[in-house]
């Protein structure tokens, strides 16, 4: 299933803020369809990674390289502000673990939905409102609410709200930050579910940064494992999971309780 | 000491080079806000600071200035501003639409059609289109380098989402030229259609917001809409009550305490002309 020019590369990414070390000599290869999981602990540079590939970081060695629809193979840095940008906004999607901050929490479902339509040009309101219900109704949120702001929903549904955001211009890549971080059980199954179906039925890319192994075992296909800042491990998800060769992989699948 | 003590039209040459600086790169780039050195002026923030350094600036001794104040050159801002450059400046002021050179306006464009020697200066509380929808100034810059404009939809959906049709009224946001979204400044939207390809210059000036911006003569000023909830230039529908006019834009005007009232004309001077050419 797996296209063989990858989608995402990145090539001996390195990031240092002055003294300190955000992460070093980092390579890896995405391919569309693909979902990628970085596992690591707090401060073992997973974050500094994610906004590396996604542009929202300037590397201080190393390069990411992108494929955009007409087939080229560009490179982040090399592209205007403007063409990342448009990027961002037509073929990424960033799943904040906030997801406040990835949703406007003054505006309406609907326009929070819409409004990377009419960032890229729609100008039909009767079609924006279409889609926007539409989205709802598969990210599980009652249409009825779509002129709710999401200040007046729950911690999940706004998690649900900010993902249908990011799909709605069918992106091909889609970071996400911890997207079921502070969520309760339940309600982060529910998310799963839902995230497992969407990727599968839309043949998404994404790179899901976690420290929580059952998403990753859930959600992707491969995973690489971080510490201070280098790629440690990296594998087929199960195969990382299921037989660790580093001992600090082996620590932190050991470290999972068992539920 | 008999000394004259102000330079003419007010401000000192330095500055007026300044702001005619910016108002020639406003010029060069319809609709872009330009910072300038906004100066103290004799009257309060809010009050037209900004356009009366605009107006200061392009003034010369030739010139016949008309202010307007809501449509009206009968209130006090406009009585102020005329009677500040009459005195500094010597101008002829007059309440003529078709007569004067440069015209200052607060919140009105004059219902009689502007010519291409005439320049109308607008007084602009707030020029960015984008500051209620992101308040911060860095993002609204980087917003309008990229025409990253998505956002302004957004508050023209909310609108349709909450009232049924797009329900702002006044400070209608416009494209100039296809390229900066811009604040028309407080004009009622009945008056956006008369910026676009207007012969007369168009010059704005934000005092407190120290920015300058420009719609060169003969520009395309498009309102921003949907292609299902089209922009619709609104006004009351009635005729003014005093000249007949069923074309202009009316003020509402409360004549007692036992809801009373009458609509008449905002434009004083179309008004009255109206009134006077009647037999």
């Amino acid at each position: 299933m797996i296209a063989e020019a990858p989608l995402l590369v990145a090539e001996g990414l390195g990031k240092t803020y002055g003294r300190q070390l955000g992460c070093r000599d980092v390579s890896l290869a995405l391919h569309e369809g693909e979902v990628l999981a970085v596992v690591g602990e707090s401060g073992s540079g997973k974050s500094t990674l994610l906004h590396l590939l996604s542009a929202q970081l300037e590397p201080s060695v190393g390069r990411v390289l992108y494929r955009t629809r007409d087939g080229a193979l560009r490179d982040l840095g090399e592209m205007t502000t403007a063409e990342r940008k448009f990027l961002a906004r037509t073929d990424w999607g960033f799943v904040h673990q906030d997801a406040a901050a990835g949703l406007r929490m003054a505006v309406s479902a609907g326009a929070n939905v819409g409004e990377r339509l009419m960032a890229v040009g729609a100008r039909h309101y009767g079609r924006i409102r279409g889609a926007a219900l539409d989205w709802l109704a598969r990210v599980e949120i009652d249409p009825g609410r779509i002129d709710d702001a999401p200040r007046t929903f729950s911690g999940g549904m706004r998690q649900r709200l900010q993902i249908a955001r990011n799909l709605v211009t069918k992106p091909r890549l889609v970071f996400m930050d911890e997207p079921t971080g502070g969520l309760d059980v339940s309600v982060q199954a529910r998310l799963l579910d839902l995230l497992r179906g969407l990727v599968r039925e839309l043949r998404l890319a994404a790179v899901v940064v976690t420290h929580d192994l059952a998403v990753a075992r859930l959600l992707s296909h491969r995973m690489i494992v971080m510490k201070d800042g280098e790629v440690i491990e990296e594998g087929l998800t199960d195969q990382v999971l299921d037989d660790p060769r580093e001992p600090y992989t082996q620590l932190l699948v050991s470290s999972v309780l068992p539920a | 000491m008999n000394a004259p003590a102000y330079n003419f039209a007010y401000l000192d040459e330095q500055t007026k080079r300044m702001i005619r600086r910016a108002i020639l790169k406003g010029i060069a780039i319809p609709g872009y806000q330009v910072p300038f050195a906004s100066r103290e002026m004799p009257m309060p923030y809010g009050w037209g600071t900004g356009g009366v350094q605009v107006t200061a600036a392009i003034l010369g001794p030739g010139d016949t200035l008309k202010v307007i104040d809501q449509g009206a050159d009968d209130t006090t801002n406009a009585v102020s501003i005329r009677q500040l450059f009459a005195k500094t400046a010597g101008v002829c002021t007059t309440t003529h639409t078709a007569e004067a050179t440069v015209i200052q306006t607060r919140h009105r464009i004059p219902e009689t059609k502007l010519g291409e020697d005439q320049v109308l200066v607008y007084q602009v509380p707030i020029p960015e289109p984008l500051r209620f929808l992101e308040p911060r100034e860095t993002e609204t810059r980087q917003m309008h380098a990229h025409a990253d404009y998505g956002l302004m939809h957004v508050k023209l959906y909310e609108d349709i989402a909450r009232h049924g049709h797009i329900s702002t009224s006044y400070a209608y946001p416009v494209k100039v030229d296809g390229r900066y979204v811009m604040d028309p400044s407080p004009t009622p939207k009945f008056d956006n259609p008369k910026m676009n390809d207007c012969a007369a210059l168009q010059l704005f000036g934000a005092g407190r917001e120290k920015r300058i911006y420009a719609i060169p003569p003969h520009t395309t000023v498009v309102s921003l809409d949907f292609e299902d909830h089209p922009f619709e230039a609104s006004r009351t529908q009635a005729s003014c009550e005093l000249c007949g006019a069923d074309d202009s834009y009316l003020d509402e005007v409360i004549t007692d305490d036992r809801g009373g009232r009458m609509f008449v004309c905002s434009d004083t001077d179309y008004c009255e002309a109206r009134r006077e050419a009647r037999p």
